[in-house]
């Protein structure tokens, strides 16, 4: 089964409390997804941290039930 | 260190190959997405690099998630360090931090 937006989106939320996440569905098949997830705690990490986090926060899922996952991450642009 | 076999012949692979790109399928066939974009990036950049095919080899692809502590296939090492997957490679190419990383420790191919 694959994974829903909004479950992928919660568990990094879980694990990332001040992230945001955009999902985006690439293939529109419900399999395929993107996620932009934006963290001011991201701040000062690098790029491979900062994956690393968002990774910690999917678990064993990563590369297991949810085995096409694009990922950006971003700190929040200052207003 | 680790005993385990796998590991060690990741760590030896890494160890010699100054660019090396794990992947599913080969450069001319990648069999996946992900893997494709990452041949796709070191092509452009004029990058010499060898690849493993994690498909041919179980032990790798297991392996190589606990060598990295990544979760995913592609990854990319040069000079034996981790630099990422598909979505940070594709991010370094963008900002050119990749071609300037090659370029520094001289991995592109001479025109």
């Amino acid at each position: 089964m694959p994974m829903a937006a909004d479950e992928i989106e919660a568990l990094i939320v879980a694990g990332i409390p001040d992230a945001r996440v955009e999902m985006t569905d690439l293939a529109g098949d419900g399999d395929h997804w993107a996620a932009r997830v934006t963290a001011e705690s991201f701040r000062g990490l690098p790029r491979l941290k900062q994956q690393r986090a968002v990774y910690a926060a999917l678990g064993d899922r990563m590369g297991g039930v949810l085995h096409a996952l694009q990922l950006t991450t971003a700190v929040p642009v200052q207003e | 260190m680790s005993t385990d076999p796998d590991q060690t012949r990741i760590a030896d692979l890494v160890g010699k190959n100054d660019v090396l790109l794990f992947m599913k399928g080969s450069p001319l066939f990648p069999q996946c997405g992900f893997s494709s974009r990452a041949v796709a990036i070191l092509n452009h950049l004029g990058a010499e690099f060898d690849s493993v095919d994690v498909l041919q080899d179980q032990g790798i692809r297991q392996g190589i998630k606990q060598f990295s502590d990544w979760p995913t296939i592609p990854q990319l090492y040069v000079k034996g360090e981790f630099i990422g997957g598909s979505d940070i490679m594709m991010e370094m190419y963008e900002s050119g931090e990749l071609a300037t990383l090659l370029e520094e420790q001289g991995l592109v191919k001479a025109d």
